[in-house]
């Protein structure tokens, strides 16, 4: 466009640049998190429009779930969000346990609380270290990395499986914690707290960090509520929400824990908070470690929950309902239900539907990142372009969950 | 059913029999507007309402500043193909939460094959831009009013909607650009 044909009240008087440039940012950019491309409008080097492309990392999951059992749907969650996969684990054995109308016994819960809190550090851990990085401060990545390697071990010594852990299962979990688990665990919660203090002196009151984030990516608790913020981001925006208090689940109610808020609405607001959730996630798992009794970790439900092996070996009925359930499945009674939890990137949702069968006819996933991505263009109109890696990295985004 | 005692804030969600009776706020929903609910379903702790396919967006708007609701908070739209022998065939559902009473309503449309156009909501709330589009991709739904209908997941030129019942699950031809 040549510069008479600019109507007047837009004309660009004391720029460098009259015109207009369009940029595409990714998919292969190191600070989109993923395969995320953003298509750029920029006058110099302000954003105009940014215009999110995704679908590059598209799998057709929920297609998949359609052609699957209920319990081989299990694995397919871990590949949504797969920094914290123990969440999507829990929302989806949830889903098929309110269809079932199951009872879930108490250790359970408590060792889901306890996984799940593990896993919410750990993915906040990654955020941190990558959020700093992309800022360009590279030091943080390797604390945080050290204390999420912890969390790992814990997990793989549980589940076997350090990404793909895979848990949960419908009806209990797929085993009981391992000998010596319990001390482990309180080793690295008992050192926590000082790793947090580590990141604290390292990001907190570093100038160049706040001046990075301090303003940047503004949206109001009005918008946010608009465009479906959750988790985090929305508290960073000041509106208390958390779907642990608001609709709990697997016992929340009873565990002392605050939902911490920042007023400011911006992408310093937003590391604050998670931030401050990491020592909130630290005092639940030792509040569910202090719980921990000895009990059943599986429903009484023969014909959903796999059997004992011990038991599957001595007991004729254990082992036709082993072999029922493996190789036919269980029938799930017809209905639907949205099961909503909060993940570490806010509400993750499972909308689940039955027409009875062991598959489920429909399987649909809210992700958290889906949902909080799709704000980005009314975050990023008018910053800089160095800044929309910054809000990027305030959103938490996983490419995995978006296009799943 | 309960008596006019009933307080008009969240129903106390229990999960004993997979059928219930609806709560006094659907009533009064029901009362406000009946020609908006086609059909309630209470079951598993869970409200569902029929909304007819006209009204679906006039009825969001109004649960979103209706004082007893609030619905202020879309968390999802997703889309669903009962199968292609079935009629009505797909349903969108509209799962409605609010921030302030931490309720969840299920708005459900029904959609017959060979009229597959609903309202958009995105007047109503930002965040059904996304979700609209996803339900668009995937089944083929077209919503009516939305400022920038196109495929999300899949790419523009995409043969079909790959979650319809009748798309399969394996394709034998690779995909390839034209």
């Amino acid at each position: 466009m040549s510069a008479q044909n600019i109507p007047a009240q837009f004309e660009i008087v004391d720029r460098p640049l009259d015109t207009q440039m369009t940029i595409s940012m990714g998919p292969q950019h190191p600070s989109t998190h993923g395969v995320l491309r953003l298509e750029l409008v920029l006058d110099g080097e302000m954003v105009v429009k940014a215009t999110p492309d995704i679908g590059y990392l598209h799998t057709g999951m929920e297609k998949l779930f359609e052609y699957k059992k209920y319990q081989q749907g299990i694995v397919i969650t871990d590949r949504m969000d797969y920094l914290n996969p123990l969440g999507n684990n829990l929302a989806y054995v949830m889903a098929a346990e309110k269809l079932l109308q199951l009872e879930i016994p108490e250790r359970a819960q408590t060792i889901r609380v306890l996984m799940c809190e593990l896993q919410r550090i750990g993915s906040h851990l990654v955020w941190l270290g990558t959020h700093a990085l992309d800022i360009g401060a590279m030091t943080v990545f390797f604390y945080c990395f050290r204390e999420r390697e912890k969390i790992l071990n814990l997990i793989e010594a549980a589940s076997g499986g350090r990404m793909t852990p895979s848990y949960f299962r419908i009806g209990g979990l797929m085993m009981d914690l391992p000998a010596g688990f319990e001390h482990r665990c309180k080793q690295f919660l008992d050192d926590f707290p000082k790793a947090v203090d580590e990141f604290h002196t390292l990001l907190t009151g570093n100038k160049i960090f706040q001046k990075r984030t301090q303003g940047v990516g503004y949206i109001s608790a009005e918008d946010a509520i608009d465009w479906g913020l959750a988790g985090p981001c929305l508290r960073g925006s000041g509106v208390s929400l958390d779907i642990r208090r608001a609709n709990p689940y697997c016992g929340y109610e009873n565990y002392d824990f605050e939902v911490p808020t920042e007023p400011d609405c911006d992408v310093w607001a937003r590391y604050l908070v998670r931030m401050r959730e990491l020592n909130e996630s630290h005092k639940i798992c030792v509040q569910a470690l202090s719980r921990l009794k000895p009990g059943s970790i599986k429903a009484d439900a023969p014909k959903v929950v796999l059997p004992d092996r011990q038991a599957m070996k001595t007991h004729m009925d254990a082992l036709i309902h082993h072999f029922l359930i493996v190789a036919e499945g269980f029938d799930v009674p017809a209905g639907e239900v949205y099961f909503p939890i909060e993940a570490s990137k806010g509400e993750l949702g499972v909308y689940m539907k039955s027409n009875g069968g062991p598959k489920p006819h429909r399987v649909h996933f809210r992700g958290p990142s889906f949902v909080n991505l799709s704000a980005l263009p009314d975050m990023a109109k008018g910053e800089m372009v160095a800044d929309i890696v910054a809000i990027i990295g305030s959103l938490d985004v996983v490419l995995g969950e978006i296009d799943r | 059913m309960d008596s006019d005692s009933a307080k008009p804030e969240v129903p106390t969600e229990s999960i004993n029999s997979s059928e219930q009776t609806p709560s006094p706020l659907v009533a009064a929903f029901q009362r406000e507007h009946p020609d908006w609910v086609v059909e309630v379903v209470a079951a598993l702790g869970e409200t569902t309402i029929v909304v007819p396919r006209e009204q679906i967006a006039a009825a969001c708007g109004f649960l979103k500043t209706w004082s007893e609701t609030r619905f202020d908070f879309l968390s999802d739209i997703c889309g669903v193909d009962r199968g292609a022998e079935e009629e009505p065939r797909f349903e969108v559902n509209y799962h409605l939460f609010s921030t302030t009473k931490h309720h969840r309503w299920r708005l459900k449309v029904l959609l017959n094959e060979d009229n597959v156009h609903v309202d958009s909501v995105t007047s109503v709330w930002r965040t059904a831009n996304w979700h609209e589009r996803e339900t668009y991709d995937l089944f083929g739904v077209i919503f009516d009013g939305h400022p920038d209908l196109r495929r999300i997941l899949l790419p523009e030129d995409w043969q079909g909607h790959a979650l319809r019942k009748d798309f399969p699950l394996r394709g034998y031809e690779p995909y390839s650009l034209k």
